[in-house]
């Protein structure tokens, strides 16, 4: 959190499908719980269709703009490491990068190598923490779907973001639909774990 | 319960724009609620199709937004509390009703809302700005810049249109209607308290716009106008503005646009005052006038057209005739804002030095276009086509709907797309031009919204194109809404009976999955000197069956 102007800037990036508006919610949710004021910004229609998806949260004190400028992002939670690598537009050298380690090939396009993307991201920041969330989550219940919220409480835990745990349990516990709560408690619960 | 639903006043709970629109529309007892889905302004429609029937509340989704407003003025004139949605596009299919609709007024308070979508996130075919179709229509017309103002303005559309008794517009763009935050409530109206039923009472000089009463109807729109304009003078949506004068500077700006010039003042620790116009028509034109009066500079921050810039520049002339107005030449007309350009058009404006803190490296990210879904029935009808032509040597028309998505790699058969229906219109066209071989893809709720006229044209002007109807039987882009064909309906319309009746000869009706009989049926129907239509019927894989 940015002390001085007292806000916390959160860009959640992926591809169509991968769980970003969910993210987005428990996150505000969360932030409610904690009385901050709150702005999110999301796309819906045409533009959901497995392209790019970008999500931003702002939270903290005196937010008007739903947007994160450019810059000015202190934590980017990449679900895809291609897409991660658009989002560093919103970064500077003290932005935490948080990335799946994860590769969702574009069709007919050979794509950058872990390795690569890796390098590049660190031009940005030496903050970037590669985590194999989708093997974790594949690997621990048989699915990667839940590898977001697997990242964002890992997240919490490591106090890259300033929320409490406990919000974004209670956060969870609000916005996740009763059939799939319990696979996401497990995963909430992994995380602390890890 | 739904959320949107909890009736206590003060509480929090954190509403996207649209969400909030459709509280807002409660709080004040809205009875009849109408739209064509369309992002984005689709969830206000879902929310009250969810939530509709629990609250009391009369919700269609109607076949075209023309049908949709129409239904609403007809509730309107009954004396029905009433509001219509709808994206800027469906504003065009309904301006022909819009019109007279300004002109009679209503009867029952009505709102519409218009969704704008700078930089075409999810529109196709133009990037608009209703706000001029306001100035065509003469519709008093509110932007709010956030959820809150998004409850809150429609509310006060409605008091405005009880009070003036007119229609009035409430305007969105995606970044309103698509951001969340938490949104103070208020109290519902008990179903008791509300009207239960409408009643049309015989009004014919009210209802009527026939000549010579039509030009007696303008000039009251007039009068009703200016009106309005001393209303939007004194009322608080236009704010006061605060900040140091003492520089000359000042700044003028509304909707979405507000918040980057909140966020900017915050980032180069300026303090100017600001004065945010909640109405865009009528404009409170002597509190502009007193704003800019003693200003040296002022600074207009608006999307896309410059319709303020353009009306301070001639209040100006009035009261302040050396006043540099700055807007366009600092601010792009195409996209949207982006908050790091309010930010340095800002610093230009004041002279002071600002770097953003990115970090200086360009990198080269593969672009990712979106895609059909894997398992999509339209797969099949690609396919089916590939394997029937050289899809070289035919032209491929598209519509408004997923399979707009075949114009994108690695799919490439698409040559010409405008808006919704005018697939079936324009083949007609380039048939009677040229003759060339052509087929035409349109989608199921497409046809039901405007591609009908155009089949009807086509047979009775008698052409041959080859229209493939692609029957997913849902509105599958915008969040798969019914639609009249929709087997979730009790007694859906049959596609094939329409274009049966319509007089079309050369109709088969095929699962696309069975390719062999597909390609058959292509290769035939294009050698067909009449016009010839394939219905391809296979639900959308996201259908509950």
């Amino acid at each position: 959190m940015d002390k001085k102007v007292n806000q916390f800037n959160i860009l959640i990036v992926g591809t169509g499908g991968q769980g970003q508006i969910t993210l987005l919610q428990i996150l505000a949710e969360a932030a409610l719980f904690e009385d901050k004021e709150i702005k999110t910004s999301e796309l819906h229609g045409l533009s959901q269709r497995g392209g790019s998806v970008e999500v931003h949260l702002r939270f903290g004190k005196e937010i008007y703009s739903p947007l994160v400028s450019q810059g000015k992002a202190d934590l980017i939670l990449g679900l895809e490491m291609q897409e991660s690598l658009k989002a560093s537009y919103f970064a500077n050298s003290k932005t935490n990068f948080l990335v799946n380690k994860y590769i969702v090939p574009i069709p007919f396009q050979k794509p950058l190598s872990e390795d690569e993307i890796l390098k590049i991201l660190k031009k940005f920041s030496k903050k970037v923490t590669l985590i194999e969330a989708a093997n974790i989550c594949q690997k621990e219940f048989g699915t990667s779907v839940v590898a977001g919220i697997y990242l964002l409480s890992l997240a919490s835990f490591k106090k890259l973001i300033p929320l409490k745990p406990v919000s974004i349990l209670k956060a969870i516990k609000k916005i996740i639909p009763e059939k799939y709560l319990e696979l996401n408690l497990k995963t909430f619960k992994l995380a602390r774990e890890a | 319960m739904e959320e949107i639903l909890l009736n206590k006043s003060r509480e929090k709970i954190i509403l996207l724009g649209n969400e909030a629109i459709v509280r807002g529309a409660l709080e004040e007892g809205v009875n009849f609620v109408s739209t064509y889905p369309g992002t984005p302004a689709s969830e206000i429609g879902d929310t009250f199709f969810r939530i509709g029937k629990s609250a009391g509340v009369y919700f269609e989704y109607s076949t075209n937004e023309k049908v949709a407003l129409e239904a609403g003025i007809g509730a309107s004139f009954s004396g029905l509390k009433t509001l219509v949605a709808m994206k800027d596009f469906g504003l065009n299919v309904c301006l022909d009703a819009l019109l007279p609709f300004v002109y009679t007024g209503s009867k029952g308070p009505t709102v519409i809302i218009v969704a704008d979508d700078p930089s075409c996130y999810s529109s196709a075919q133009s990037e608009e700005n209703t706000r001029g179709l306001s100035l065509v229509a003469r519709i008093p017309t509110l932007e709010p810049s956030d959820p809150q103002e998004c409850k809150d303005f429609v509310k006060l559309g409605f008091q405005i249109s009880e009070k003036f008794k007119i229609p009035v517009i409430v305007r969105t763009t995606t970044r309103v209607a698509h951001q969340r935050m938490p949104v103070i409530l208020g109290k519902i109206q008990s179903s008791k308290s509300r009207i239960q039923k409408g009643k049309f009472i015989k009004e014919p000089k009210r209802f009527v716009t026939l000549p010579p009463r039509v030009l007696e109807m303008k000039k009251e729109l007039l009068e009703k106008i200016e009106k309005i304009r001393e209303f939007s003078e004194k009322n608080k949506i236009n704010s006061t503005p605060r900040g140091s004068a003492s520089e000359g500077l000042g700044i003028i700006t509304s909707g979405i646009s507000y918040l980057y010039v909140m966020e900017a003042l915050k980032e180069l620790n300026l303090d100017l005052p600001v004065l945010k116009l909640g109405f865009f028509y009528p404009l409170p034109e002597k509190k502009i006038k007193n704003f800019i009066r003693s200003f040296k500079k002022v600074l207009v921050v608006e999307e896309l057209d410059p319709y303020l810039e353009r009306e301070i520049e001639r209040l100006a002339k009035d009261v302040n005739r050396n006043l540099k107005v700055v807007g366009k030449e600092s601010l792009p007309e195409v996209g949207e804002l982006k908050p790091e350009q309010v930010i340095l058009a800002l610093a230009r404006f004041t002279n002071k030095k600002y770097q953003l803190p990115t970090v200086k490296y360009q990198i080269r990210a593969p672009e990712r276009f979106p895609q059909l879904c894997p398992g999509c029935p339209y797969w099949f009808v690609f396919a089916a086509v590939k394997k029937a032509v050289d899809t070289k040597k035919v032209i491929f028309g598209g519509d408004i709907g997923c399979y707009m998505l075949f114009g994108l790699p690695p799919l490439n058969i698409q040559d010409y797309l405008s808006c919704m229906g005018s697939s079936v219109g324009i083949a007609h066209g380039i048939k009677k031009a040229t003759g060339q071989k052509l087929i035409t893809f349109i989608g199921d709720s497409t046809f039901f919204h405007s591609g009908i006229p155009a089949l009807i044209n086509t047979v009775f002007n008698k052409s041959n194109p080859l229209i493939i109807i692609l029957d997913n039987q849902t509105t599958a882009m915008t969040g798969h809404q019914p639609h009249p064909g929709a087997p979730q309906d009790n007694k859906p319309i049959k596609i094939e009976n329409i274009v049966r009746a319509c007089g079309v000869k050369n109709l088969k009706v095929i699962d696309p999955i069975n390719q062999k009989e597909f390609v058959t049926a292509i290769k035939e129907f294009l050698e067909k000197k009449e016009i010839s239509v394939i219905i391809a019927r296979r639900p959308c894989i996201w259908i509950k069956k």
